[in-house]
């Protein structure tokens, strides 16, 4: 199973400059550690020490928020796309 | 219909329009709310009127005493609300402002006297707040609102937005708003689950980490305080992105169908279509969506009449949520 992970502007430095990676995994814990242990530059913005989303990260399978799925359980099919965003005001 | 004795009376008890002809599904019915037709173009004036009266019953304002200064952070239309209860209140107003806004937000708050201090662009909304925060620290004086904090946000569409949807459509199975300060979604679902625990609360949101790349890191991200303390997370049933290009889509679809409304608007529309689209098998939806204004200060965008491709490139760089 394999996504498209499109990057934030802030995290792209980490990730050798790229907007978008291709990462395998059935789920959404399964994709954010590979691409993690791809990019390690990218874990301490992305993921907290116990391995749970940080704060103010927002990560969406095809525009919807797993905050409000299965989070980290959530799973993603083959040609789905991973958005990862910070939170920012809105208003 | 009744005289008004004061424009803020105006505030509130907006209609409802079915435009089910453009639903995705034949067994979804969507009504929109028409928040446009508050007095200052916007669902904002609730939550201007809101704030500024609970300011004056906490006695932080005092009516009719000259001199008294308000401090907001807004992307506009919350500062345009502002901007015209402190107009007709008396009070001085100092809006912080994104630079990347519709010249027609800044236009409105210039014609009712409010002072801009701008924000950079690139930092969107939490720019504004950022710069706002440190004003407030440093002018301790003025009186800082602050709508991602101020209860009287979300109590405005508790006690106004969300009874109206609930007298004028009590079957509603779905309410989708734009996400904003959390205010509209935390207070309208709030009420709509006390009065029905099946009613489901969607929210909608453009993809603004995307664009705004003045984040140094994601601490430097931003949560509403309402959202936090008043369980927002545990209210929402869904959260969704919708990007420029489907939402200046649907703004025309809505068009067609004769609503002139906002770019968030479309944005709404795209989440409720989305909602409808999944509908099981046999099952039925009644969905209820704001329109959080209108479409006039998005004319200089050329969201309806310019080339698509465009008007969407053109889209990610200003804020219209």
């Amino acid at each position: 199973m394999s996504v498209t992970v499109r990057l934030p502007t802030l995290l792209r430095p980490h990730a050798g400059g790229e907007a978008a990676v291709t990462v395998a995994g059935s789920t959404i814990g399964e994709v954010l550690n590979e691409l993690v242990q791809r990019y390690p530059g990218v874990t301490a913005q992305v993921l907290n020490d116990d391995g749970t989303l940080h704060k103010f990260v927002n990560v969406y399978v095809n525009d919807d928020d797993v905050r409000y799925l299965s989070l980290l359980e959530t799973p993603v099919k083959d040609g789905d796309e991973v958005s990862i965003l910070p939170a920012v005001a809105g208003g | 219909m009744a005289a008004f004795a004061s424009v803020l009376d105006l505030i509130g008890d907006t209609p409802m329009v079915d435009v089910s002809s453009v639903s995705p599904s034949p067994r979804a019915r969507i009504l929109v709310k028409l928040e446009g037709r508050n007095p200052g173009g916007s669902v904002k004036d609730r939550v201007a009127l809101s704030m500024v009266e609970a300011a004056e019953k906490d006695g932080l304002l005092t009516p009719g005493k000259s001199g008294q200064v308000l401090l907001e952070p807004s992307s506009g239309n919350t500062g345009i609300g502002l901007a015209l209860v402190c107009r007709v209140k008396g009070y001085k107003l100092k809006v912080v402002l994104p630079t990347n806004v519709s010249i027609e937000r800044r236009q409105l708050l210039e014609l009712w006297g409010a002072e801009i201090i701008e924000s950079p662009g690139s930092e969107g909304s939490n720019g504004a707040v950022r710069i706002a925060r440190e004003l407030a620290a440093a002018n301790p004086e003025w009186v800082f609102l602050y709508q991602y904090a101020n209860e009287a946000n979300p109590k405005a569409h508790y006690e106004g937005t969300g009874p109206e949807v609930w007298r004028d459509c009590p079957e509603v199975t779905h309410f989708v708003a734009g996400l904003g300060t959390t205010g509209t979604l935390i207070g309208v679902g709030r009420f709509l689950k006390e009065k029905n625990p099946d009613v489901q609360v969607w929210a909608v949101e453009p993809p603004a980490g995307e664009t705004v790349d003045g984040l140094r890191n994601l601490d430097d991200g931003y949560i509403p305080p309402i959202f936090e303390t008043l369980g927002g997370a545990a209210l929402l049933d869904r959260k969704t992105v919708v990007r420029p290009r489907e939402s200046i889509e649907w703004t025309r679809r809505l068009a067609d169908a004769g609503l002139f409304v906002g770019i968030s608007t479309g944005a709404a529309m795209a989440g409720a279509a989305k909602c409808a689209s999944e509908l099981g098998e046999g099952e039925e939806a009644v969905i209820v969506v704001v329109s959080a204004d209108d479409g006039w200060k998005y004319l200089s965008t050329g969201a309806w009449t310019e080339d698509i491709d465009v008007v969407a490139e053109r889209a990610k760089s200003i804020i219209y949520f």
